[in-house]
């Protein structure tokens, strides 16, 4: 083996990857938090809408699901201008990203709230709770602490799969380390240290989400002991 | 010139599916053996054993589908195989399979109730015996419908291995649309392809999860 590794060029250029890191960041953080809200919204749509509704729903889910991210996003990015919508490299990353995770954030959530059982939607009503009370308080959060491992899970298969925004040219974190490779030619040495770089980006949201759903399901409380109860 | 988007077009797209299709099935195939040794692994007597299967599961699961490639792709460069593309690609999807295969088939062993490994242990079964005539065949019927879904996720992974130049369903799609720039209907048919595959096999996964469901409440 007449190969060095040699990581010092890579670490020189350390401020590109940060940059990448940065829009990743971005990217992954903003996609999550809109993915998330847009499949509670739909998975509540489908629950109270008619038969419509829940048609429309199920094969936005389903054409989501089974169509592979990098495709979505190309339609997005290609597509979308001649229809007339311009949309820059990042948002039609950021729309793609949102979009995909929202079926699945979907998926799992219509999964959590089919788990209420109808006698506990009967329970809440006649205490006297309004309709978006029980909602809120019988259906979703049960529902929500049941799915969030499954959910936690969605979120950080979504941050991994940014990287293949690369595709388009947004300069997130893969797309920064090919810059990279190209300067210094160390191949192998940028993927490692960028791959680690992943690897405990997605530790540290497994870590957060944990943490977040103990506070938002505590232990002691009803939740808590519904936590993760559906799985994926 | 600019090429309109005609039969020809489609056909060439059309006929890249079998390598979408091949790569899926040789990346099942190796990494449903790793994954299966992961799976072992995982559930052995061996501490150490458990802590590294836990660890490759980990790694895998913790890292972009887009790693995976670039690192076979130059990795096996690097140790000295001048190979084609398609091998680099078969090689990394295999790699993601395993750490999945890993996890799920990690779970189905443990699904199946320990009073299972003591009644057979009690009969006096060594454990190759164990895993072989008892545990096993009990498992793989949980692990199936799983198996069936995540198979879904491979299809539509080897859509990546395009960027390292597999003429694939996705990367036919780019070159096509290269030619003709007709984005809407090139991914558009490209996406129609993918569904066309995938959403049987979504269907038949949710079907025997079913059935799973309801053999076991029965």
């Amino acid at each position: 083996m007449g190969f060095q590794f040699q990581f010092q060029p890579v670490f020189a250029r350390m401020d590109a990857l940060l940059d990448g890191l940065w829009l990743t960041l971005q990217l992954a953080g903003i996609g999550i938090l809109c993915g998330a809200l847009l499949g509670i919204l739909l998975a509540m749509l489908r629950g109270l809408g008619g038969r419509a509704t829940r048609i429309l729903v199920d094969a936005y889910v389903e054409l989501v699901r089974n169509t592979p991210f990098l495709v979505q996003l190309l339609i997005i990015f290609f597509g979308m201008p001649s229809i007339g919508i311009r949309l820059s490299a990042e948002q039609a990353a950021l729309s793609a990203i949102i979009l995909n995770l929202g079926a699945y954030a979907t998926e799992i959530v219509r999964a959590g709230i089919e788990s209420v059982h109808r006698s506990q939607i009967e329970a809440g009503l006649s205490l006297a709770m309004t309709r978006w009370q029980v909602f809120r308080y019988v259906v979703l959060a049960p529902a929500l602490a049941r799915v969030w491992p499954a959910l936690s899970s969605q979120f950080v298969l979504m941050m991994l799969s940014t990287s293949v925004c690369s595709f388009i040219s947004v300069q997130e974190l893969s797309a920064q380390a090919a810059n990279v490779e190209s300067e210094t030619f160390r191949s192998f040495e940028v993927y490692i240290t960028v791959t680690l770089i992943y690897l405990a980006l997605a530790i540290l949201l497994r870590l957060l989400l944990a943490g977040l759903g103990a506070v938002l399901f505590p232990a002691g409380s009803g939740l808590g002991r519904l936590r993760g109860q559906v799985g994926r | 010139m600019i090429r309109q988007f005609t039969q020809s077009e489609f056909l060439f797209i059309l006929a890249s599916a079998r390598w979408t299709l091949l790569l899926t099935l040789m990346s099942m195939l190796l990494g449903g053996l790793l994954g299966f040794l992961v799976a072992l692994a995982r559930t052995s007597r061996l501490a150490p054993l458990r802590t590294l299967a836990a660890g490759w599961i980990g790694v895998i699961q913790g890292v972009p589908v887009l790693m995976l490639l670039f690192l076979s792709y130059y990795g096996l460069a690097l140790a000295g195989f001048d190979l084609p593309p398609l091998i680099a690609a078969t090689v990394s999807m295999a790699l993601y399979a395993s750490g999945f295969l890993g996890e799920i088939w990690r779970g189905s062993i443990q699904a199946v109730p320990w009073q299972q490994w003591e009644a057979s242990s009690a009969l006096a079964f060594s454990r190759p015996q164990q895993y072989r005539y008892v545990i096993l065949p009990q498992a793989v019927r949980i692990a199936i419908p799983p198996t069936v879904g995540f198979l879904v996720q491979l299809v539509k992974n080897t859509s990546i291995v395009s960027i390292i130049g597999v003429v694939e369903l996705a990367r036919a799609g780019n070159l096509v649309n290269n030619a003709t720039f007709q984005p809407f209907k090139v991914f558009g048919t490209v996406a129609a392809i993918y569904f066309v595959i995938c959403w049987p096999i979504s269907l038949l996964a949710r079907r025997l999860e079913g059935r799973l469901h309801a053999r076991r409440a029965g």
